[in-house]
């Protein structure tokens, strides 16, 4: 007789509104397995996995472990059934040691902790899947990867045998990233499942032993990660068509758009840049990688104009920015697309339409005597939904309800209607699918194309790789070098980014 | 076991709108019943007292669209503060300044008698304004918390008011805290003869066409809009949020000074300690329920101003306590604020993966 799998979900439905998130997924993951999720934004992965991890209830459809139907009405009961989930954003306590992290929601003896005991078995999960860390460094003072070692670590600890991963990799370093995949692997070996989601095709198919493919909420295609599957084949099952890669034309190099003279800031809680020197002329890409949190934010922040510096100069296509403001900056011909989208860049609760025109409002095109044009904004909004191809059901609705890749779509649409000669992109295609990335990396491209530059602060060496002239590493608030694109490896820029090698 | 749980909604939809302060409005009823009951009082006979008195001859049916405006002047203020996510708590020490500023004007015997009329309007909304950007420039400048101030100033205004009107300001020929009564031709004109309704009223209703204007037309409304939904986004794009809050905070104080002169020019002609039975304070409940639309604040007045008038005639006959109104008022707001949650939220019961 056939043993029943680790985990075994049959029919799941889940509607929102009229939208069919899940329409009848059946998902089994073996012991030992490490299995790829895949498929692009809104296919209804998340959805998914916050049906087996009790964020939402399902419409339909049962879920068994070791054979057994289960059910899971909220996280503690996933964690009761062994099913564990590291988000993409950590939910840890940052004054607390990495140890009270582990300890805390677990129950003591009576009212008193038992740290001896939770010693016990952090260093029992150390040893079992190479997951080492200092159980007294406070949680605030861990790297990224360090803290995503923590939340691994805390699923492990309530005795997870199923991990869901929901796009870890997204700020390690390739050594990182190298340290993650020894520990998943060390975990299948155990006869442990992790369920694996992320948009980067190279990882899953270094990692993963099976890829399922979603689509519009269903599942399109399960593959067995063999020699015969490809990047290029998983992203036409996923999309349904070809992906041809963008192709970088060579351009001579412009005018100076953006020049940065020994920038410096002093940031209290954040970290500070020191002696930034940069030049960016028309034509050029420079990628700026680096893991997060080692002052590409700020830069950002004094490029766009909210971040004064405390020292040096900032010139933007040969004019020196002066009182740093963010219309100053707008101006001067920049345009920025924001990391956070939904935080900085576009407002979730204001129709799409007021987005769309948001920085610009008070041009005479949409606005005359303080009084709004919205005939003039309607028709604006619409032409750009028309010609990036955003979903949204009309210029009227509540931005917050487009999807990751749509929203992006706006943010672009909207700066680029303004014919910016300089762009900042930070994490431009971060939570987006293949399809998504390929249409914004081809949109810098084509600037890159009219003699516009882009500052590209990405986390996605593949991404920075792919569209960089040059490439800037960032670590602790300084450039560590700038390398030209033919002489740049993975392996150094990976070095650079955790601050080995000399800084320029 | 089945439970209950909460879901995040995509989209509000429009009827929601509409049935969410019915429905907290019916609710504050249900659970005031309660105290209906131990009033020793018939629950329907004293809600349809409470209902219909103010609305049974055409006189009461006047009376409460005066007592309606008040309402919507205050009812205004909050909902344009609240859009930008400026706390404005101090509605009622706001009416009370714009009241003094009019009964000062409207007592001078120097003026002409033509210009007392626009100087006690324009002089009522500056002295709003005036304290309704204390607490704004302390917010903006020093990041001090907007409820704790214009909440506290409430208290500052009121007492000072009193100080006066028990001092300097006591009108000589009164026994009691009064200020002295305004000229005869300050008082706003009548419109409809043998009923209090005053020129206050359709200034009241061009007040919510003309808020209305300012936040679906303007410039100013749009950047309202996006400071109140996201302060840092709106920065980003080149939004100066001090200066939108501070021009927010000024037309909010000046709508609640409006609201101080009306009731002095138009009711009592002169100011004294019961000007306002917290007319400021129902402006927090009937911006609510208007879920923040300036035409929504005329009918939530106008509710409000029903249970207000109907509450004596209740008391009257059925011996019911006229503080059920506040009562009301109160579990309202309350209520509102709870069913508010299902704009953003879909409730769903349990029927979750299983056999």
């Amino acid at each position: 007789m056939e043993s029943p799998p680790l985990l075994e979900m049959r029919g799941i439905a889940k509607r929102f509104g009229d939208v069919r998130a899940n329409d009848g997924v059946d998902l089994t993951l073996e012991y030992g397995e490490i299995l790829g999720l895949l498929g692009e934004n809104g296919a209804g992965k998340t959805t998914l996995m916050n049906i087996l991890f009790g964020v939402y209830a399902a419409d339909a459809g049962r879920i068994a472990i070791d054979g057994r139907a289960v059910r899971i009405q909220s996280s503690a009961d996933a964690l009761a059934h062994g099913v564990g989930m590291v988000h993409q954003h950590f939910h840890l306590v940052p004054p607390l040691t990495v140890l009270e992290n582990l300890m805390v929601g677990q129950s003591g003896r009576g009212l008193r902790l038992d740290r001896s005991f939770a010693l016990t078995r952090m260093y029992e999960i150390e040893r079992r899947f190479c997951l080492q860390l200092p159980p007294d460094a406070r949680a605030a003072d861990l790297t990224i990867g360090e803290q995503q070692r923590l939340e691994i670590m805390k699923a492990l600890i309530r005795g997870a045998r199923i991990l869901i991963l929901d796009e870890p990799t997204a700020s390690l370093t390739p050594q990182e990233v190298e340290g993650l995949f020894t520990a998943l692997r060390m975990m299948a070996a155990r006869r442990m499942g992790v369920i694996f989601i992320s948009h980067k095709l190279h990882e899953i198919l270094a990692v993963t032993t099976r890829v399922v493919i979603m689509q519009q909420g269903r599942v399109a295609a399960a593959v067995l990660n063999d020699d015969t599957v490809s990047k290029k084949r998983l992203a036409e099952l996923m999309t349904g068509h070809e992906i041809t890669p963008p192709v970088k034309a060579s351009t001579a190099p412009g005018r100076v758009r953006l020049r940065i003279e020994n920038l410096e800031t002093r940031g209290g809680a954040r970290p500070s840049l020191k002696g930034i020197r940069l030049e960016v002329r028309g034509g050029e890409i420079l990628g700026i990688a680096g893991v997060s949190g080692n002052g590409q934010a700020e830069l950002a922040d004094v490029i766009a104009g909210v971040l004064p510096p405390s020292g040096g100069t900032l010139e933007i296509n040969g004019k020196a920015v002066s009182r740093f403001t963010p219309r100053e900056v707008q101006a001067l011909e920049a345009g920025r697309i924001p990391e956070d989208r939904m935080g900085t860049g576009l407002i979730t609760g204001l129709p799409l339409r007021s987005c769309m025109v948001l920085p610009r409002i008070r041009e005479p095109r949409f606005s005359r005597w303080g009084f709004l044009n919205h005939r003039a904004i309607g028709r604006f909004a619409d032409q750009q939904i028309r010609s990036f191809g955003i979903k949204a059901a009309g210029n009227q609705v509540r931005t917050g309800t487009l999807s990751g890749g749509n929203l992006q779509k706006a943010l672009l649409a909207r700066e680029l209607a303004w014919e910016p000669t300089l762009l900042l992109a930070a994490q431009p295609t971060r939570g987006l699918d293949v399809a998504a990335a390929r249409f914004v990396h081809q949109r810098f491209l084509d600037l890159r194309g009219r003699d516009g530059a882009i500052v590209l602060i990405s986390e996605d060496l593949e991404e920075v790789f792919a569209l960089s002239d040059r490439i800037a590493v960032m670590f602790e608030g300084r450039i560590m070098d700038v390398l030209d694109i033919g002489d740049a490896t993975v392996a150094q820029v990976g070095l650079l980014m955790a601050g080995v090698g000399e800084a320029a | 076991m089945n439970g209950i749980r909460l879901e995040p909604r995509a989209q509000c939809p429009w009827w929601l709108n509409l049935l969410l302060p019915l429905a907290a409005v019916g609710a504050a009823l249900v659970l005031c019943s309660g105290l209906v009951v131990l009033a020793g009082a018939d629950v329907l006979g004293a809600y349809s007292k409470l209902f219909l008195s103010s609305l049974s001859t055409a006189f009461n049916r006047v009376e409460t669209v005066v007592k309606a405006a008040p309402l919507v002047f205050t009812g205004l203020a909050v909902a344009v503060a609240f859009r930008a996510k400026f706390w404005n708590i101090g509605a009622e020490g706001q009416l009370l300044a714009g009241a003094m500023a009019a009964a000062f004007i409207g007592g001078r015997a120097g003026l002409p008698a033509w210009s007392l009329v626009p100087l006690m309007i324009l002089g009522g909304a500056l002295a709003g304004a005036a304290f309704a950007l204390v607490p704004a420039v302390l917010k903006t400048r020093c990041k001090v918390d907007d409820v704790v101030t214009t909440l506290l100033l409430n208290f500052v205004v009121f007492y000072g008011m009193m100080a006066l009107l028990d001092g300097p300001w006591k009108d000589p020929l009164s026994g009691y805290p009064d200020s002295p009564d305004i000229r005869a031709e300050a008082e706003f004109p009548i419109l409809l003869r043998a009923t209090r309704l005053h020129l206050g009223v359709p200034l009241a209703g061009l007040a919510a066409a003309g808020v209305w204007l300012l936040l679906r037309h303007t410039t100013l409304g749009f950047e309202i809009d996006a400071v109140g939904e996201n302060p840092n986004a709106a920065r980003y794009a080149g939004i100066r949020i001090a200066t939108v809050t501070l021009l927010t905070a000024a037309v909010s104080g000046a709508l609640a000074g409006l609201a101080g002169v009306g009731e002095v020019a138009g009711i009592h002609f002169q100011v004294m300690a019961g000007l306002s039975p917290g007319y400021g304070y129902t402006g927090i409940v009937i911006a609510m329920l208007a879920r923040l639309n300036p035409i929504g604040v005329l009918p939530a007045a106008v509710f409000f101003a029903v249970i207000i008038t109907g509450a004596e005639a209740m008391s009257r006959a059925t011996g019911v306590p006229v503080f059920l109104a506040d009562v009301i008022q109160g579990l309202a707001l309350i209520t509102m604020l709870a069913a508010l949650m299902l704009t953003q939220y879909r409730i769903r019961r349990d029927r979750a993966a299983h056999e």
